[in-house]
């Protein structure tokens, strides 16, 4: 295949993608979308491969078969609660694929440069590339270089954190080193510095120093945050990894793998922008981890929880016109998904008005709970953002709330003092009644006391939201 | 202390300031009652009845004077009353200390203390001192009694064998608590029921007592409630636009009761000499302002005037003193809630507490001072509040609003526009022509990106994770360009990567996939 006709599939994968994108602005369309990336990358590999300058055709073809294979097993084995940690996982791969593909740059280049002239000119593929490029080429080429291995890196070690953190492996509080943020800027610091010998000469070394030093700031950055942030640590690591793939664009030359990594990179920036926006946090904040510090003492409340049992929470189903279900991350830990559209149904079955209302910080992931009640085969038009639900709360007869808090906690709106002041939250405190599912009492993930559970309208259903679900369907 | 309670010495004012109930209630709280001698005879209530709950009865007003602390009485004292006042000594009273600058400065040389009725502010916990209120509610009924009794017709409508007798047409202009009154009156009485004000908001009070209200097509109606519940003078063309709507409405209205006062102001002229002209034979006009110059031009203050063209307009002023019984028990219950609460403690002491925000409106002179007029209350008028007015914008204010919000975007957008282009001319003049067109590429690529990303549905992020995890495996590529190296390592590390890419793009795409196949519309 002439170069022409790879730039030419190029063109139409970057399309595809584009379109591919695009194209999940809606449920139906989006089963199309998938096709289009699919298609794309196809396309993409397919060109590359029968390009001009390849070899090793057997190693690409067992690799290719191994991860596939490896691919489709994660893809189909994965339960939906665990969809943060896939997708962290597979952050985790790009970064170090980033990683070793600049190395192999720098690699090259070495190789490329030491040959003669006579040599170098009959060098094809990537090497190729290398051996035309003059001396201030060869000086950004090594900037991309260290950029992509940069970014790739804290991407690499940043997502085994956050897979770490999500799956439970490693502690899900923030944690910092002493000497906290001071360390992340000694390091970037003297990755700049890096950076300056490297595009100077100072070889493969400095390459590798800075590898090490990206490899801590990954891993003490999200080290850093915890809770509730994990989203936007999510959507962030998603951008980075779409950066860590146009900068390797640049090194190769490749305009495919910038689109790509452009277009990545911008959705992860924007998806933790929406983030952001929705804990009322700017982004820097999130970044350096931890909540605001808080202005004043925090609002007492006064009240105590009031607990009730299934028998309870039944009659006052069956007495409800409208109920809008709250889910949070305590349902896909307990895996309580299904139970609560089995709830949904029956309630469905007499007649009432049930509907979701899913803040979208909940869970994880961005839009995690829709995933999960998608699973469940909840329809997903009853399944309603914070913005189209909240004027409808004073309407509702039951709010059942399974597993959130901070999303549906009135002190963001209530007390300035509160760490979560400003943050726009789920009103259900003003339906008629609130049912509360929740393992016992205590605080939630951000450590942050509710008064919505202390409120008159509200009950507290205690047990595992799982079990606890389970019985609500039986009474029902 | 000693609670002393004058006979009103104006013409025709039969009211008092204290009956025997209030007098036990007053004793209650510590203080004991003067009284003097046939203060409550015009109101029904006998000297005998004040000395059987225990008051003391004297035989002058400066008896009165002499043996007590705080003087009661209805009407604004005259300057024979005030010259009698002494230090110390409170006095409790209509005083519309905006009228009666004279008379304030006298009982300030005095050094006595006034307290206003008139002048207790209009919030919630001063309701029950609202003697102007109470006084308004009675002087409303009244009035359409008067009318009543000069209007030689039925209010309501009948159907009669002996012929069809249409209702008649009542005109309540002001609706404060005596239009309300009125309102309420006539329409119980049967009358077809109008009722005009300029504070818009008043509207839904107007119809919950069964009157219509006459729209005015009017944009600048004012917001009444800002000035304490009570009207404001309104502007020039909407006083044109209102006379206009009357001059419509005179031939057909059988009563008209006119209510409008604006505080410290003298009544506004609403009913012209021409619309009196205009209206039906037999006609009448009761004139509630009439004490202030009243609403109508033709209204003489305190009597009953007939016009050539048979208009009754009767302009009493005194429809509280024609009820005199229940106009003093009504005051003198307020003057009672006044005095509980200048006797905290319930121990007969008087303590003139100027923090508080009802003594403090209402007292005018205090300790050789003049304290009219109050600052504004801390707590906003009990009136309704609209809920916060969203002006409706003219189209030119909305196309004004719309151009400058479209200016200032201009301005960031080019702004924005600008500094990026700078920073891309700073890399152009450096960076050599082939990483230039690979930047032109990103540079767009990250600009269709954000454009693309914004209209993913909230639903969708995780799997928008997920595929933009699939496509970033694209790095495959650099990979597979690095795979056919004649170094080992490269080769080495290429496979590696180009084997983890593998899995990222597969795995990805699958995982979307799956999570799309699981949402579905009920």
């Amino acid at each position: 295949m002439s170069t022409g006709l790879v730039s030419a599939a190029y063109v139409a994968a970057a399309i595809l993608f584009i379109l591919s994108l695009g194209g999940l602005s809606g449920q139906e369309s989006a089963k199309r979308a998938v096709w289009y990336g699919i298609a794309g990358m196809a396309l993409a590999v397919g060109a590359t491969v029968f390009g001009p300058g390849i070899g090793n055709y057997a190693v690409i073809a067992v690799m290719l078969v191994i991860g596939s294979a490896i691919g489709w097993y994660v893809a189909k084995t994965v339960a939906m609660t665990e969809m943060p940690q896939l997708v962290a996982a597979l952050h985790s791969f790009v970064g170090l694929a980033a990683v070793f593909i600049g190395f192999n740059a720098d690699l090259e280049l070495t190789r490329v440069l030491a040959l003669d002239e006579a040599a170098r000119s009959g060098l094809t593929g990537f090497a190729g590339v290398l051996a035309h490029k003059s001396g201030v080429e060869i000086a950004i080429l090594r900037v991309e270089v260290f950029l992509g291995v940069f970014i790739g890196a804290v991407t690499f070690t940043g997502s085994v954190i956050a897979f770490g953190k999500l799956a439970g492996k490693v502690d899900g509080k923030a944690r910092k080193l002493p000497g906290g943020h001071g360390l992340n800027a000694g390091a970037a610091l003297l990755s700049l510095v890096l950076l300056v010998l490297y595009v100077n000469g100072a070889g493969i070394w400095a390459l590798v120093a800075m590898t090490l030093l990206a490899f801590f700031i990954g891993y003490h950055l999200i080290m850093g945050i915890g809770g509730a942030d994990m989203p936007v640590v999510v959507s962030m690591l998603n951008s980075y990894s779409g950066w860590a793939a146009a900068a390797i664009g640049f090194t190769l030359g490749n305009d495919l793998l910038i689109v790509t990594g452009a277009l990545v990179g911008s959705s992860g920036a924007i998806l933790s922008y929406i983030m952001c926006k929705a804990m009322n946090r700017s982004f820097i904040s999130v970044i350096l981890g931890g909540f605001g510090a808080t202005t004043g003492p925090v609002m007492a409340i006064a009240g105590e929880q009031i607990a009730i049992d299934a028998d309870g929470v039944a009659a006052a189903l069956d007495e409800a016109d409208s109920v809008v279900i709250v889910p949070g991350y305590g349902m896909a830990v307990a895996q309580a998904q299904q139970s609560v559209s089995e709830l949904t149904r029956r309630l469905r079955a007499k007649g009432k008005d049930v509907r979701f209302a899913i803040h979208p910080v909940a869970g994880r992931l961005p839009g995690h709970m829709n995933v999960l009640l998608a699973e469940a085969k909840v329809p997903y038009d009853i399944v309603l953002e914070m913005d189209e639900i909240n004027e409808d709360f004073p309407e509702t007869d039951v709010v059942i709330v399974i597993g959130s808090n901070d999303i549906v906690n009135p002190a963001a709106q209530e007390d300035p003092n509160s760490p979560i002041a400003g943050m726009p939250v789920l009103e259900v405190w003003k339906a008629k009644q609130v049912f509360v599912s929740k393992r016992g009492q205590g605080t939630g993930y951000s450590g942050i006391e509710n008064p919505l559970f202390y409120k008159d309208n509200t009950r507290m259903f205690y047990g595992d939201a799982k079990a606890s679900i389970d019985l609500l369907v039986q009474a029902i | 202390m000693k609670i002393g309670v004058l006979r009103e010495s104006f013409e025709g004012e039969s009211r008092v300031g204290m009956t025997p109930d209030s007098s036990i209630q007053l004793q209650k709280l510590g203080h004991s009652c003067v009284i003097e001698a046939g203060a409550g005879e015009k109101a029904g209530f006998s000297d005998a009845a004040y000395t059987a709950v225990g008051a003391e009865i004297v035989r002058s007003a400066q008896a009165v004077f002499e043996a007590t602390d705080v003087v009661v009485k209805v009407r604004p004292p005259r300057d024979a009353e005030v010259s009698h006042l002494r230090q110390g000594q409170t006095l409790i009273s209509f005083f519309y200390p905006a009228q009666n600058g004279d008379l304030l400065e006298q009982a300030r040389e005095r050094g006595a203390t006034v307290i206003a009725m008139d002048m207790v502010p209009r919030i919630s916990r001063a309701q029950k001192m609202d003697a102007l209120s109470s006084m308004a509610n009675i002087a409303g009924y009244r009035a359409v009694i008067e009318a009543g009794n000069h209007f030689g017709r039925f209010f309501t409508g009948q159907v009669t064998a002996a012929g069809k007798v249409p209702p008649a047409k009542v005109l309540v202009v002001g609706a404060g608590v005596a239009g309300l009154a009125a309102i309420g009156t006539a329409t119980s009485l049967g009358a077809i029921t109008y009722a005009f004000d300029v504070r818009p908001e008043v509207a839904e009070q107007i119809e919950s007592m069964g009157a219509q209200f006459v729209f005015l097509d009017f944009e600048a109606a004012q917001d009444g409630a800002a000035t304490g519940g009570y009207a404001a003078p309104s502007s020039p063309e909407f006083r044109e636009k209102q006379l206009a709507k009357f001059r419509e409405l005179a031939p057909e209205i059988d009563i008209v009761i006119t209510t409008a006062l604006i505080p410290g102001r003298p009544a506004p002229k609403l009913w012209t000499a021409d619309m009196v002209q205009a209206m039906k034979t037999g006609s009448v006009i009761v004139d509630l302002a009439a004490e202030r110059g009243g609403n109508c031009d033709l209204t003489v203050p305190d009597e009953k005037v007939v016009t050539d063209n048979g208009v009754t307009i009767v302009g009493y002023t005194d429809f509280p003193s024609r009820m005199a019984a229940q106009a003093s028990t009504l005051y003198a219950n307020n003057i009672r809630h006044m005095l509980t609460d200048l006797t905290p403690n319930k121990d007969g002491m008087v303590v003139h507490n100027m923090d508080d925000d009802v003594i403090r409106g209402a007292t005018v002179t205090h300790q050789g001072a003049i304290t009219y007029p109050p600052p504004p209350p801390k707590i906003q008028a009990i009136a309704t509040r609209p809920k916060e007015k969203v002006r409706e914008l003219t189209p030119e204010e909305k196309r004004a609003g719309e151009a400058a919000a479209f200016k200032a975007q201009t301005r960031t957008q080019v702004g924005l526009l600008v500094a990026g282009g700078l920073l891309i001319a700073l890399v152009g003049a450096y960076a050599p022509g082939s990483f230039m067109a690979h930047f032109i590429v990103f540079a767009l690529a990250c600009f269709v990106g954000f454009q693309v990303i914004w209209g993913v549905s909230h639903s969708l992020h995780t799997p928008l994770m997920a595929v933009t995890n699939a496509i970033s495996g694209i790095v495959v590529l650099g990979a597979l360009l690095q795979v056919g190296s004649g170094h080992w390592l490269v080769v080495a590390l290429a496979s590696l990567s180009f084997l983890i890419a593998t899995i990222n793009v597969v795995g990805g795409f699958l995982v979307t996939r799956r999570m799309l196949a699981m949402f579905q519309k009920s």
